[in-house]
C-alpha cells in the first residue's frame, strides 16, 4: 500500500462533535474498567484465567467476541461483496458444528485437566516436544495477528476518517496495553463483552435500514441479479445461494466445490480454529464450572449464527444498493491493492473491505456514525487484546515456565504476565509495520491459520481420542503438518499452476486454496502421527488418565432441568443451523 | 457475574449503552428541530431517535438491575 495515498485528505465520512464524544467516552470507559479490575488480578489464576469464575454467559460472549474483531467484521463484509452469500459458510458450517463439538466433546477434557493453555494440554499428553512446537508457533502467530489487526484498523481509520496512521496505532495499542496489563484476562473479557453489545448496537441498523430500502430479501435478491447482470458478472444468480451452486468449481464466485467447504472448512479449519486456537479456548476455560464451560460455546454458537446479519448482509446490500449519488451509475468495489493504488485513488475507487464503512456512511448520521466507528475501534482493540492476553499466557506458562524456570512462583508469573503484555504490544507494533510491507493482508492471515491451526487440530484430536498416539508421533505429526502447509503455500507462490494440484482446480480463488491446503496438511499430520506412533512405544494407560477419552472419568454435572442442559441447547442450535442451510440453499 | 467487586460487567454494559443512547437520541431530536442540509439515506425514518431510545432504555435497564447497590446487597445476601 502506498503510504502517501493513505495520508491524502480523501475520507469517506466526517465526524461531528457528538461522534467524537462517543468515541472518547468509550476510551475512558475501557481504561476505567482496567483500573477498577487491577486490584483483582493478584494471582496467576486471576491474571491468566480470570479466576475461573466467569458465568456461562460472560464466557460465551467473550468466546465469540474474541473472534469478532474489526478485521473480521470488515474483511467478511468485503468477502460477502466479493463472493456473495458463500461467505456465510464461515459463520455457519465453518463455526456451528465445531463450537458444539468443543462444548460437548472437548471441553470436558480441557476442563478436567485444568490446563492453562492448549500447548499445556499437549505437554500433558505428548510431552515437552509437541508443547514447544505448538507454543512457539502460537506465540509467533498471535503477535503477527495482533499486528495485522492493528495495521488493518489504522489503515481503515486513515481511509474512512483521515486519521494519521501512526496516531491510530499508538493510541489504540497503548489503551490495550494499559487495560490488559492492569486487569489481565478478566479485563480483556470485560471489554470483549462490552464490545459485543457495541458491535450489535452499531451495526444492526445497517441490515434493518438496508432491507427496508431494498424491499426485503426478495427485493435484495432481484436487485443483486439485475446489477450483476448489468455488469456482466458470471453466475449472477449464485451470489444469493449457499449450497446449490457448489456442485462445480466454476459455477460459483469462489471457485470451490462442496467438498472444499464441508471437509476443508467445516472439518479442518473450523474444527481446528474453534477447538484448538487458544485465543478462543482460553475464554471458555475461565468458566466457573464444567456446565458453564459446556454452555459457553453453545451460547457463543447461538449468537454466531446471527452474525451474518451484521456482516454478510451489509456486503450483499452493497452489491444491491451502492450507486453513485450524482450519476446513478453502479459503484463496483475492487480489490484493495487496486483501490489504494495511485490510479485507484485518482479515480475515487473503493476496496471490497470498505463496503461496511460505506454502508455505515449511507444510513448513519451524527451520533449513529460515532457509535458505528466506536464499534469498529472496539472490535479492533478486543481482537488485539485477545491475541495479547493469549500470547502472554503461552509465553509465561509454556515457554518461560517449561523451558526456562520450572519453579517460578505465582507472584513471579503475574509480574512476568504484566511485563510480557507490554512486550506483546510492542512486538505487535513492530509486526504492524511489517504488515504494511505485505502486498495482501488477508492472504497472510489465512496462510497463518492453515500453517498453525489445521495441523494442531489433527494432533489434539488424535491425542484426545486415540490412546495409542505416542509422544514421538505427536510432535513429528505436528511438525510435518506445519511444514507441509508452508511448503504447499510456497509451491503455489513460486508456481501458480500448482493450484491445480493443491486446490484441485485452476478456478480456485484464495479462500478455496486455503481450505484445501488446510485439509491436506491436517491429513499429513494425522498420517505421520499414526505411522510414527505404531513405530514407537506408547505411554502406559496410567499416565494418560485425564488426558485421553475413555481413560478419563468425566465428572457428572449437577442434575439440572432440561432447559439448563448443555445437550438440549446444543440440539436446539443444531436444528436452527440445519433450518438456515435449507432456507438459503 | 461475580467480579470480585461490587461492579458487574452488566453495569458497565448498561452505562455504555445508556450514555451512547442518550447522546444519539438527543442528536436525533436536535436534527428533527433543525434538519441537516446533507441528509443520509432514509433520513425520514429518523433512525437516530428510535435507535437512540432503544439503546437508552436498554442501558437504563442494565444499569439499574446491576447497580452497585443491588450487587452489594446480592453479595451480602449470599455470604
Amino acid at each position: 500500500m502506498n503510504l502517501a495515498l493513505l495520508l491524502s485528505s480523501n475520507t469517506l465520512v466526517h465526524l461531528s462533535a457528538v461522534d467524537i464524544a462517543i468515541i472518547v467516552f468509550y476510551f475512558a470507559l475501557v481504561l476505567g474498567i482496567g483500573l477498577y479490575l487491577k486490584g483483582q488480578a493478584n494471582t496467576g489464576e486471576d491474571f491468566f484465567m480470570a479466576g475461573r469464575e466467569m458465568t456461562a454467559w460472560v464466557a460465551g460472549l467473550a468466546f465469540l467476541s474474541a473472534n469478532l474483531g474489526s478485521l473480521e467484521l470488515m474483511g467478511w463484509a468485503g468477502n460477502s461483496y466479493k463472493y456473495g452469500i458463500l461467505a456465510a459458510h464461515w459463520y455457519w458450517i465453518g463455526a456451528i458444528p465445531s463450537m458444539l463439538f468443543l462444548a460437548l466433546v472437548m471441553m470436558p477434557f480441557y476442563y478436567v485437566c485444568k490446563t492453562h493453555s492448549v500447548p499445556g494440554y499437549l505437554k500433558l499428553r505428548f510431552g515437552p516436544g509437541a508443547q514447544t512446537i505448538s507454543s512457539v508457533s502460537f506465540a509467533f502467530m498471535t503477535v503477527l495477528m495482533s499486528g495485522i489487526n492493528m495495521y488493518a484498523m489504522a489503515v481503515v481509520m486513515k481511509v474512512v476518517l483521515g486519521w494519521n496512521i501512526h496516531f491510530s496505532i499508538i493510541v489504540s495499542s497503548l489503551t490495550v496495553a494499559a487495560y490488559v496489563a492492569l486487569g489481565g484476562l478478566r479485563s480483556a473479557i470485560f471489554n470483549e463483552v462490552l464490545q459485543f453489545f457495541l458491535i450489535w448496537a452499531g451495526a444492526l441498523l445497517i441490515p434493518i435500514l438496508g432491507l427496508i430500502e431494498a424491499g426485503g430479501w426478495n427485493g435484495l435478491q432481484a436487485k443483486i441479479l439485475h446489477n450483476l447482470t448489468e455488469l456482466n458478472v458470471p453466475n449472477p444468480g449464485s451470489y444469493t445461494h449457499l449450497w446449490s451452486t457448489l456442485g462445480n468449481f466454476n459455477s460459483n464466485p469462489m471457485g470451490i466445490n462442496w467438498a472444499g467447504i464441508v471437509f476443508g472448512l467445516g472439518a479442518v479449519i473450523a474444527m481446528g480454529y474453534w477447538t484448538t486456537d487458544f485465543l478462543v479456548v482460553q475464554r471458555v476455560l475461565s468458566a466457573k464450572d464444567l456446565r458453564s464451560a459446556e454452555l459457553a460455546p453453545i451460547i457463543g454458537a447461538a449468537f454466531k449464527m446471527m452474525v451474518p446479519l451484521i456482516v454478510i448482509l451489509p456486503g450483499l446490500l452493497g452489491l444491491a444498493l451502492l450507486r453513485d449519488p450524482h450519476t446513478g451509475a453502479l459503484i463496483r468495489l475492487v480489490p484493495a491493492n487496486i483501490a489504494w493504488s495511485d490510479a485507484g485513488q485518482a479515480q475515487g475507487l473503493h476496496g471490497y473491505d470498505e463496503v461496511l464503512p460505506l454502508m455505515l456512511a449511507r444510513y448513519c448520521g451524527p451520533g449513529l456514525l460515532g457509535l458505528g466507528i466506536t464499534a469498529l475501534i472496539a472490535g479492533f482493540m478486543s481482537g488485539m487484546a485477545g491475541n495479547v492476553s493469549a500470547f502472554t499466557t503461552v509465553v509465561v506458562y509454556d515457554i518461560y515456565g517449561t523451558l526456562i524456570n520450572k519453579n517460578a512462583t505465582d507472584e513471579k508469573k503475574v509480574h512476568l504476565g504484566r511485563r510480557w503484555t507490554i512486550w506483546g504490544v510492542l512486538i505487535s507494533i513492530g509486526t504492524a509495520y511489517l504488515a504494511a510491507r505485505a502486498p495482501s493482508i488477508m492472504d497472510y492471515v489465512q496462510a497463518l491459520f492453515s500453517f498453525f491451526i489445521a495441523p494442531l487440530f489433527g494432533t489434539v484430536l488424535l491425542g484426545m481420542l486415540w490412546k495409542r498416539a505416542t509422544p514421538a508421533g505427536g510432535w513429528t505429526g505436528l511438525l510435518a503438518g506445519t511444514l507441509s502447509s508452508v511448503g504447499m503455500y510456497t509451491w503455489v507462490k513460486l508456481d501458480p499452476n500448482a493450484v491445480r494440484y493443491v486446490a484441485l482446480s485452476m478456478d480456485a480463488q484464495d479462500q478455496a486454496q486455503n481450505m484445501f491446503r488446510a485439509l491436506w496438511c491436517c491429513l499429513i499430520c494425522v498420517i505421520v502421527t499414526v505411522v510414527v506412533s505404531y513405530l514407537t512405544t506408547p505411554k502406559p494407560d496410567s499416565e494418560l488418565k485425564d488426558v485421553v477419552y475413555g481413560l478419563t472419568p468425566i465428572p457428572k454435572t449437577e442434575h439440572v432441568s432440561i432447559f439448563h442442559s448443555p445437550v438440549f441447547w446444543g440440539a436446539v442450535v443444531a436444528v436452527i443451523f440445519v433450518i438456515l442451510q435449507i432456507i438459503f440453499w | 457475574m461475580k467480579s470480585g467487586g461490587s461492579l458487574s460487567i452488566w453495569f458497565f454494559t448498561g452505562l455504555c449503552l445508556g450514555v451512547t443512547g442518550a447522546l444519539i437520541f438527543a442528536t436525533g431530536i436536535y436534527e428533527l428541530v433543525n434538519p441537516p442540509v446533507e441528509k443520509v439515506v432514509l433520513y425520514e425514518l429518523h433512525a437516530n431517535i428510535w435507535w437512540g431510545a432503544v439503546l437508552l432504555i436498554s442501558g437504563l435497564f442494565f444499569s439499574l438491575k446491576f447497580s452497585p447497590a443491588r450487587e452489594r446487597a446480592r453479595m451480602s445476601g449470599k455470604s
